[in-house]
């Protein structure tokens, strides 16, 4: 019951706060209001039971990739002045493209009620233990692939931060 | 255990461990001062009660009753939020760190940690890197130059250095096992202290320690001959304070995440055979842990008043270029200790 009540409040504060990341017109508000967001969606990840995804999420998105983010946008110090003014057209096509968007998504959704999960409910998978015998396990291609990616990215990103390649 | 006395003991215990932490923040400007004058050969404060031990107090009445302003040009919201921030983020810690065994009375048995979660070093480090927010909020919300390039200066140097302080935790979790600190420090026993087994690891802990805590010899946020004072520039009054005060409850905390993981916790070789009884034994760990606490704050007020500050790109070379190459070593051999067997036994076929 507790958790019901938990699941709305969270799921109000989240939304509510997504929303305030894009009607802020302080930049910094909206960082600040997105880091927030990233703790309500933490909070869900508590309820479902996966306490490692919860904490890594607060870690890495909240703790580390905002904070940067922060970063930039107060060293620019954007303001009213600086912000580029978009042309009537453009708001009105990305109306219309918005409005696409939301047909599809009801479309799409509106078959999703009559899928069954394959797997029952097991209130233990978010568990470390459990998540790494899946990942090193089942996963292990994939895994390795993608921090392969991410090593790649990385490699990237220093070859364009350098000032000259010889 | 009935619900109403679980939560009552948790509250209590909660509580102890807020009062314990403040009480020691308050009295570490107090001893900072003391060590600062034993090693300059003087003699420190000593005017306020004997040995000057109310300096603290007076320390408080002067900067509650100090005027309170807010710049016109900053943004008033943030700039309160900023060490309100800062002090909540230093005081989250205390919750997962087993201050000591557990105590029975009355046929219950009292545990003195206050939450046991599964998953206790990736909380600690969770509260770590949102610590930044505070000081990065601060500066910016005071609309003050100096204040901004010492919050920059604070946020760049927590991050690089929490890279190598995590790669430093994941060797140890791999030769502990578990990512509970409770079981961590339950695992140190007698002489197996974690230092002995991670030697590295706990030096590149320590050092990453000093820099998360923003101290010398990395007090770069806020050396005064080039930033006035960092990113509290702008703040007077208790907000000042509080800042202020959020770094040594820091230090407090850090000091006890060192000893907890690297120093045995509470255990202390031999004292199971002087004492038998299980409450006074617990007791005793509890006095362990917190001399072993008290000797880690000396460290680092020794460390502070002793070595030079570094310059910022000698900073960021030690953070990049010598600790986290380190610390992957590091994860490489206890790796290859781990397999060792295994590996012997490729190299016999």
């Amino acid at each position: 019951m507790i958790t019901t009540y938990l699941f709305y409040f969270l799921s109000f504060l989240a939304i509510m706060f997504a929303l305030m990341v894009v009607l802020s017109k302080n930049p910094v508000h909206s960082v600040l209001y997105l880091v927030l967001t990233f703790f309500t969606i933490a909070g869900h990840y508590v309820l479902l039971n996966a306490q490692f995804l919860a904490v890594v999420h607060v870690i890495v998105y909240a703790g580390a990739i905002m904070v940067l983010f922060l970063f930039v946008i107060m060293l620019m110090n954007l303001n009213k002045e600086t912000e580029p003014h978009k042309s009537p057209w453009l708001k009105f096509s990305a109306a219309i493209a918005s409005g696409l968007m939301l047909i599809v998504l009801v479309g799409s959704l509106k078959g999703a009620e009559t899928i069954i999960a394959t797997n029952p409910f097991n209130a233990n998978i978010g568990l470390i233990e459990n998540l790494g015998q899946c990942l090193f396990n089942d996963f292990l291609l994939p895994f390795e692939v993608s921090s392969i990616l991410l090593l790649v990215a990385m490699v990237g990103a220093v070859m364009l931060g350098k000032k000259s390649i010889k | 255990m009935a619900l109403e006395t679980y939560i009552i003991y948790k509250l209590i215990l909660v509580v102890l461990v807020f009062a314990i932490t403040m009480v020691i923040a308050m009295y570490s400007t107090y001893a900072e001062r003391k060590v600062a004058g034993f090693l300059q050969d003087r003699l420190g404060p000593n005017r306020a009660g004997p040995f000057g031990i109310l300096q603290p107090v007076a320390d408080a009445v002067k900067l509650f009753m100090k005027e309170e302003t807010i710049p016109s040009v900053s943004n008033k919201t943030l700039f309160i939020i900023g060490p309100a921030l800062s002090l909540l983020t230093a005081c989250m810690t205390g919750v997962v760190i087993p201050w000591g065994t557990s105590l029975s009375f009355f046929g219950e048995n009292f545990s003195l940690q206050i939450a046991d979660v599964n998953i206790g070093i990736l909380y600690l480090f969770g509260v770590v890197s949102i610590g930044v927010y505070g000081i990065m909020i601060g500066g910016w919300a005071s609309n003050n130059k100096y204040s901004l390039l010492g919050a920059i200066r604070a946020s760049s140097q927590m991050i690089s250095y929490e890279v190598a302080m995590g790669l430093s935790i994941i060797a140890l979790i791999m030769t502990t096992g578990t990512l509970s600190v409770g079981e961590i420090a339950a695992q140190q026993h007698g002489w197996h202290w974690n230092i002995l087994i991670q030697p590295l690891g706990a030096l590149i802990f320590i050092v990453c320690a000093f820099a998360e805590t923003n101290r010398a010899p990395f007090d770069l946020p806020e050396c005064e001959q080039e930033l006035v004072g960092g990113y509290h520039t702008e703040y007077s009054s208790m907000k000042m304070g509080f800042y202020l005060f959020a770094e040594y409850i820091n230090m407090f905390i850090s000091a006890t995440v060192i000893s907890t993981f690297y120093f045995g916790g509470y255990n202390m070789p031999f004292i199971g055979r002087f004492v038998h009884d299980p409450n006074w034994l617990a007791l005793c760990g509890v006095a362990f842990l917190f001399a072993k606490i008290f000797f880690g704050i000396f460290f680092f007020m020794w460390v502070r008043w002793t070595l030079p500050r570094f310059r910022y790109d000698q900073l960021m070379n030690l953070g990049w270029k010598v600790l986290i190459p380190l610390s992957i070593l590091n994860i490489v051999l206890t790796g290859a200790w781990m397999m060792r067997h295994e590996i012997l036994n490729v190299f016999i076929k």
